[in-house]
Parts: structure tokens; C-alpha cells; sequence
């Protein structure tokens, strides 16, 4: 068996380290190494976007990433979204949109959501469903999710804008 | 998944004396978007998975008035997020936009996908209508192939056993040059080119004629095709819609589709010259002059 790999990241803010196989997956990593079951596996092959997570500051299928690739990375997961504060404000868009029933795909719909608005604080519907493409939900029909990622982005856009400024997207 | 050995060496030197050492057992990983699931199924059986994106030759990304390099490891969003490339290559940005989603846009890579060698690869038909070529190194030193001659079938290309691809080179666009892919897929988004067209046209000054023109065809035989005699048919003749339709004809002549579960020989026929028409239009309306938004980071 293939020797296994010390792996040191930055997770959600606090430096991490975890022991891996190379055939090891993030997403499995997460899951069972660390404990961090927020991050949903669907369908493992990087079609439902279940699994997203934001690595280096750009969404990915956790199921598509091996563990051992995440050396010296920032990554960040659902886990740490919601503050001591309270829920982000996509989490709290979400829930009053009702834009979940099962909650499988949630985890991966708001970290892409989140992503997608701290890059484009007033995005159109169709960039909005663009973005969310690589994302699947069996219950919704979508449109509920693309509602309240909709209304999240009205309802708090200084948030996002003041977000985005920090960042220095445009 | 299958046990592997995983090693990211950070020079090229490296990782091709580590792909001889393992000989066909060695697999190269960019964005892994295929690679890590055909793994995962069992397609692909690797010992040792060589992570190539820490080697600075393979992250090239170079816009000069000497053309394009593309290192083999930049992923997708790179490509679209590059203003350069969406004014210049603007095919290449229409492949790397509607490659998977997002996430897969984050890690993808076009060098990768043209590594797969699949026939419904979304770049490589772009890669061939821009006169793409492949640099590949190993351990008899580097060569160069053209893109067109690059994939042999369907997942099969020239790659000897210890060589990688390290980087597409293109050459420098010319004035009155457009260039455009599509494809057509029964989804919106997130699915694999029931037929898929590559097309680049250069105009004259007056631009009402053509002066040259490439066209590419995917998912219709078992590798990417040049449809190179449809292309050099437009040469000279008036940039209309009857000199348009004489090169879908002509492209249609070389697709050798097949049945499948995406569609029939028959549709994919007919959609290829459909495609060939639509693809020539869009890259003589860029050749014109038609902006190509450009969202840096998008």
C-alpha cells in the first residue's frame, strides 16, 4: 500500500493537518478523516456539485480533488460558513426561501451560491443559473434556489458589495 | 479507489524521469477531472499518479504579437478569464466556458482534455481550427505535433510511454480573423457534444470575402477531425450565405457518426452541417468586428 502523506492546510481559518493515502479523495478525507460530514457525496463523478468546497479560492467537486493535492492549501467548507454571529446570509436566504427539502445538494448549492456572489454581487437570473449549472437538486425544480440566491443578493447586497471590495473582485 | 503512488516533482526534468521509471504505469494528473474518476471506476489503472501543476512550464499562459502558449496544466478558467484569448482565440473561450460547470472550470484543464483524447472533446476543435500545436517532452528530448494528428482514438493519442504534453502553441492571429465553437447538446449546460464545431475564418481588408478558414468537427468519428478541404473550399469565394452552406456541405462529406445513446448517425449528420453553417457565421461576424465580452475572473 501506498505510504501514506502528511498534509497541512489552512481549513476554514485554522491550520489543519491530516494523514491521507494518495487514493484518497478530499471529499473522503473530509468526511471520514476530519470528521467534517457537512460536504455531501453525490455522485462522485463531478456532475452534482454535492461535494463543493472552495479550495485556493476557487469552487471544486471535493470528489475530483485527491487529499494529497491539498498541501499548503486554503480550503474552506460549509462547516465554515455560519459565524459565531449567526448564518451567512445565503444560509438565511435559503431557509426562507424554502429553496431545500431533502438538503442533500445544500451544503455544495451554498458554497457555490456564496462563491458566485461575493465575485458578482448583482448577477442576472441567467447568471445566477449559469453559475449554479454544475450543481443538481432532485426535489426543488430550481427555482426556489435561484429565488433566494436572487434575494440574498438584493436583501444584502451591502454585505456582498463591502464583501467584494475586501476581496477585490469587481 | 485503486492504491496509487502520487508524486508532484516541480520541474519537467523530474517528472519525465519519474513517467520512465513507471513506464505506462504512470499517469499524468492536472485538474484530475477525468483522470481521478476513470480511476475511481476502474477505466484507468495507474500505480503512480504524476501531479504535474507545480511545474512552472506547464502553467505558462503567454499572449504575445508572437501568438499563444498555453501551458498543459491551465485550467479553464483561466483561459475565459483572459481577455487576450477571448479577443483573439475567442473559440478556445467558447470550449473552456461550457466544459462542465463551474467547479470543473476551476480545475479542468484544456492540455488535460486534449490528453484524454476523447471524440467529443469540447477544445479540441477549437485547438484545430486555431493551428494549435502540441509540444510534447520525454525522455528522447521534446517534439512537436499538430493538434489534428494528435488524438489516434477514441482516448488514444501519440504520447509514447514517459512523455508528457507541456504546452499548445498557437500561432499569432491575423488582422480580420474571427474564430468561434459550438455544439449541441438536448441540456443547456453540463453535457457531452452530441456534435460539436470548430470554426476560425480570416477576411480580406473589404471583408467581403475569405481569405481563409479552418473548420473542425468533433463527436462525429472516433477523434476530433480537420475538415480541411471544407475549410480551403472558402478561400477566395464571398463571405454569403451560399459559399457558407457549399462548406457545411463539404465538411459533412468526412463526419463518420455513429448511433448512440446521445443521438443517431443520421441527426449527427444532418446537425453537423447545421453547425459547420452556424460556426462560420458567428466567426466571420467576430472577423467583422463583433465584441467578445471579456469578465476577468468569470
Amino acid at each position: 500500500m501506498a505510504k501514506k502523506r502528511v498534509v497541512t492546510t489552512t481549513l476554514n481559518g485554522n491550520q489543519t493537518e491530516f494523514l491521507c493515502e494518495p487514493r484518497q479523495t478530499l471529499l473522503e478525507v473530509l468526511r471520514d478523516n476530519l470528521d467534517l460530514t457537512g460536504t455531501k457525496e453525490g455522485c462522485s463523478n463531478g456532475n452534482c456539485g454535492a461535494c463543493t468546497v472552495i479550495l485556493n479560492g476557487r469552487p471544486v467537486d471535493s470528489c475530483l480533488v485527491l487529499a494529497v493535492e491539498a498541501e499548503g492549501a486554503t480550503l474552506r467548507t460549509i462547516e465554515g460558513v455560519a459565524t459565531a454571529a449567526g448564518l451567512d446570509p445565503i444560509q438565511k436566504a435559503f431557509l426562507e426561501g424554502a429553496a431545500l427539502q431533502c438538503g442533500i445538494c445544500t451544503p455544495g448549492f451554498i458554497m457555490q451560491s456564496e462563491w458566485f456572489l461575493s465575485q458578482n454581487p448583482k448577477p442576472t437570473e441567467d447568471e445566477i443559473r449559469f453559475n449554479l449549472a454544475g450543481n443538481l437538486c432532485r426535489c426543488t425544480g430550481y427555482d426556489k434556489i435561484v429565488r433566494s440566491v436572487q434575494d440574498a443578493a438584493t436583501t444584502w447586497q451591502d454585505h456582498y458589495m463591502k464583501n467584494c471590495h475586501e476581496k477585490g473582485c469587481h | 479507489m485503486r492504491d496509487f503512488e502520487y508524486e508532484a516533482p516541480i520541474t519537467l526534468a523530474a517528472a519525465i524521469e519519474l513517467a520512465g521509471k513507471h513506464n505506462s504505469s504512470a499517469r499524468m494528473l492536472a485538474g484530475g477531472t477525468d483522470l481521478i474518476d476513470q480511476v475511481r471506476v476502474g477505466r484507468l489503472a495507474p500505480d503512480m499518479l504524476i501531479d504535474v501543476k507545480k511545474i512552472a512550464e506547464l502553467n505558462v499562459l503567454e499572449h504575445s504579437s508572437f501568438g499563444l502558449r498555453l501551458g498543459a496544466a491551465v485550467p479553464c478558467y483561466q483561459v475565459y478569464g483572459h481577455c487576450g484569448i477571448v479577443s483573439d482565440y475567442a473559440a478556445l473561450a467558447d470550449s473552456c466556458r461550457i466544459i462542465g460547470g463551474v467547479q470543473i472550470q476551476s480545475r479542468a484543464s484544456v492540455g488535460g482534455n486534449l490528453c484524454n483524447s476523447g471524440p467529443a472533446a469540447d477544445s479540441i476543435p477549437s485547438l484545430i481550427a486555431l493551428e494549435a500545436v502540441a509540444l510534447i517532452a520525454g525522455p528522447k528530448g521534446r517534439r512537436e505535433v499538430a493538434v489534428e494528428d494528435f488524438c489516434t482514438g477514441p482516448g488514444k493519442n501519440v504520447l509514447a510511454a514517459g512523455e508528457l504534453l507541456v504546452e499548445l502553441k498557437f500561432p499569432a492571429r491575423v488582422a480580420n480573423s474571427g474564430s468561434h465553437y459550438r455544439r449541441f447538446i438536448p441540456r443547456n449546460e453540463m453535457d457531452i457534444a452530441v456534435v460539436g464545431v470548430g470554426a476560425s475564418v480570416v477576411l480580406n481588408d473589404a471583408k467581403d470575402k475569405f481569405v481563409s478558414a479552418r473548420i473542425s468537427l468533433g463527436a462525429v468519428a472516433p477523434t476530433p477531425l480537420f475538415a480541411k478541404a471544407a475549410g480551403d473550399g472558402l478561400a477566395g469565394q464571398p463571405v454569403n450565405d451560399d459559399s457558407i452552406a457549399k462548406a457545411a456541405a463539404a465538411a459533412k462529406v468526412i463526419a463518420k457518426p455513429i448511433t448512440d445513446m446521445r443521438g443517431t448517425a443520421e441527426f449527427r449528420m444532418h446537425i453537423t452541417g447545421v453547425l459547420v453553417e452556424r460556426a462560420l457565421k458567428a466567426a466571420v461576424a467576430r472577423a467583422k468586428g463583433e465584441h467578445v465580452d471579456c469578465k476577468v475572473g468569470h
